[in-house]
């Protein structure tokens, strides 16, 4: 009969939640079905720049279902795979051929020296006399698979506790009254928005600090890049989660909403920040990606850490999380005035 | 002219007199969706007056607070504090605020506490630390400065949230419920302070549900359903509904009140 009490009491009340309600029926099948297309996109063909290529090797490469582009010169090639158009350049002169492969994502260097080693054999025996030398652009080959998702992790770990923590505590401010309290002052709303970016962002530099050293000095995660834009990209990006997370945070009564913003808001972007490749999605589907502060920092961290992009290669990804902040930052700003109409 | 006080009379002196004048509220109106929560208030309150708003929960007393402070703006009607129209960001660095809740950090110490509102309001260094000692005193909170507030009884967090309201001394008081959970003696000491403040000119806008308050205020507006039914000294409200105590003055002013 207790129980019975109990069991009804949990019913009462989940009934009455709506939002909690729909959060535990339709949330899993929405993810379900994001990872479905995430996951189900076909799979990357690598693309293979190739230079004065014997006609019947290229034709061999091709049927391996390999993306193939000639190149005039090896100068012009090398700069392609340099800028991340191709995976791998393919040289070839008089009996000697060289294969480069850029090296930064081990998922791809694999596919390349499949496909090479699949159109070796499909040749005769007498061509397979062909046998491309091997060099990496970047890691020397020695790019694991920790350095090529370890540091999109970095900036991941960093968004979701920052957004949790910043999020929890706006919304503390606001269920305690306190948030009343600060607003009974002549305190203006955009000045409370400030302070709490000043104040969290002072331990979002700490935090950024000691995941990318533990990262780079204790578990050797791979840096070609410079450390200080690292920590610079971190920085905007735990900039991003903080007026977020407290943007949101104006949307939960209580610490259990929140929390559910986690599957609605933190785990997509996971999606989209390159540990799975975004190259084979369709398109509706990236320009998703294209909306999520995350896409851009994991891009920015993978460009600094693997292939030592500078700010020059950078400043767009900048740009983009710096934009993100200023934008939630002013929707708290108005979403104060449900407080305070001044 | 037979009526002294009629509403016209009183709205058009309030301009001339507006110097001892603290609080002027004037058909003021706010629905929250389609209820209405108060509906055509007025009031004024004096310059030193303690001015209290009696009535039951949910009859619209935190609202009318938060309008007169400017957490929230009226639907209709005008309300002039000090002189100024709410709602005034200046305006707030002359208000005194103690909510119904206790808006308190938990993590920090009382002084912390005291010190980050001051600060907000402006208060530095060598006066800041003036402040907060001569008002711990005064709340005799001064033993218990350095805990941090979440080890706080329920009275001590009213005694420190009345701290942190008069830490830069106000013009104008508002209290919203302030000694719920206090004993009687700190109660006591409480309006006792209320009254010296008074009489240096601090206007007190008290709401409250306890009758022995109410007798301690100059005037009363008796709050209902969102309506004042009644304005005036308690002895002239006990005297105008013929009761003996101010307990049965409000039960036969309610009572009037329904529609």
């Amino acid at each position: 009969m207790r129980i019975r009490a109990l069991t009804v009491r949990i019913i009462r009340q989940f009934l009455k939640d709506r939002r909690t309600l729909a959060l535990l029926l339709i949330a899993p099948l929405l993810l379900l079905t994001l990872m479905k297309f995430v996951l189900d996109s076909p799979p990357v063909s690598p693309k293979i720049g190739t230079v004065h290529l014997p006609r019947e090797i290229a034709a061999a490469l091709g049927q391996t279902g390999a993306d193939m582009a000639s190149y005039g010169d090896s100068g012009e090639a090398m700069e392609a795979l340099r800028g991340g158009k191709l995976d791998a350049v393919l040289v070839a002169a008089d009996a000697h051929a060289e294969l480069v492969l850029e090296g930064s994502n081990p998922a791809r260097s694999r596919a390349v020296l499949a496909v090479v080693q699949q159109a070796m054999q499909a040749l005769n025996p007498a061509a397979g006399q062909l046998r491309p030398s091997i060099r990496y652009l970047r890691g020397n080959g020695g790019t694991d698979t920790f350095d090529y998702y370890g540091c999109v992790l970095v900036g991941f770990i960093s968004f979701f506790f920052v957004f949790l923590v910043a999020g929890v505590s706006f919304l503390r401010e606001r269920t305690t009254g306190t948030l009343q309290r600060l607003l009974a002052t002549p305190l203006r709303r955009g000045e409370v928005v400030a302070g709490y970016l000043l104040g969290f962002g002072l331990f979002t530099i700490v935090q950024a600090t000691l995941i990318i050293g533990f990262a780079i000095g204790v578990l050797g995660i791979a840096l070609e890049g410079s450390v200080a834009l690292v920590l610079l990209m971190n920085l905007l990006l735990a900039l991003a989660a903080l007026t977020l997370g407290t943007l949101l945070s104006a949307y939960a009564q209580n610490e259990f909403q929140m929390f559910q913003f986690i599957p609605l808001v933190v785990v997509p972007q996971i999606f989209f920040c390159g540990l799975v490749d975004l190259d084979a999605m369709p398109t509706w589907l990236r320009t998703i990606g294209n909306i999520l502060p995350l896409y851009y920092g994991a891009d920015a961290l993978r460009g600094i850490m693997l292939r030592a992009a500078g700010w020059k290669d950078v400043w767009p990804d900048a740009l983009a999380l710096a934009g993100f902040s200023a934008l939630f930052a002013g929707l708290n700003v108005l979403a104060l005035r449900k407080h305070r109409r001044i | 002219m037979s009526s002294v006080l009629s509403p016209s009379s009183s709205s058009s002196s309030s301009s001339s007199s507006s110097v001892h004048l603290s609080l002027d509220v004037a058909g003021v109106s706010r629905s929250f969706g389609k209820r209405p929560v108060l509906e055509n208030i007025s009031l004024s309150v004096g310059r030193g007056e303690i001015f209290g708003l009696l009535g039951p929960s949910g009859s619209g007393k935190t609202t009318l607070v938060r309008l007169v402070i400017g957490l929230d703006v009226p639907d209709r009607g005008d309300i002039r504090l000090l002189g100024e129209r709410v709602p005034s960001l200046s305006l707030l660095r002359r208000i005194g605020y103690m909510a119904q809740s206790d808006a308190l950090y938990g993590e920090l110490t009382g002084r912390e506490n005291i010190a980050f509102f001051a600060a907000l309001l402006g208060l530095r260094g060598r006066e800041l630390k003036r402040r907060i000692e001569e008002k711990a005193e005064l709340v005799q909170l001064s033993d218990h400065l350095h805990k941090p507030v979440r080890l706080y009884s329920g009275g001590m967090k009213r005694r420190l949230s009345l701290a942190v309201a008069l830490v830069h001394e106000p013009e104008l008081l508002v209290l919203d419920e302030p000694t719920v959970g206090i004993d009687p003696v700190l109660r006591k000491s409480i309006w006792e302070e209320l009254d010296r403040l008074r009489v240096r000119g601090v206007t007190i806008l008290v709401t409250t549900h306890v009758m022995d308050e109410a007798e301690k205020c100059d005037r009363l507006a008796m709050i209902r359903d969102g309506r004042v039914t009644a304005v005036g000294t308690p002895d002239e409200l006990k005297a105008a509904s013929g009761s003996s105590t101010m307990e049965d003055a409000f039960v036969a002013y309610g009572k009037g009140g329904r529609p």
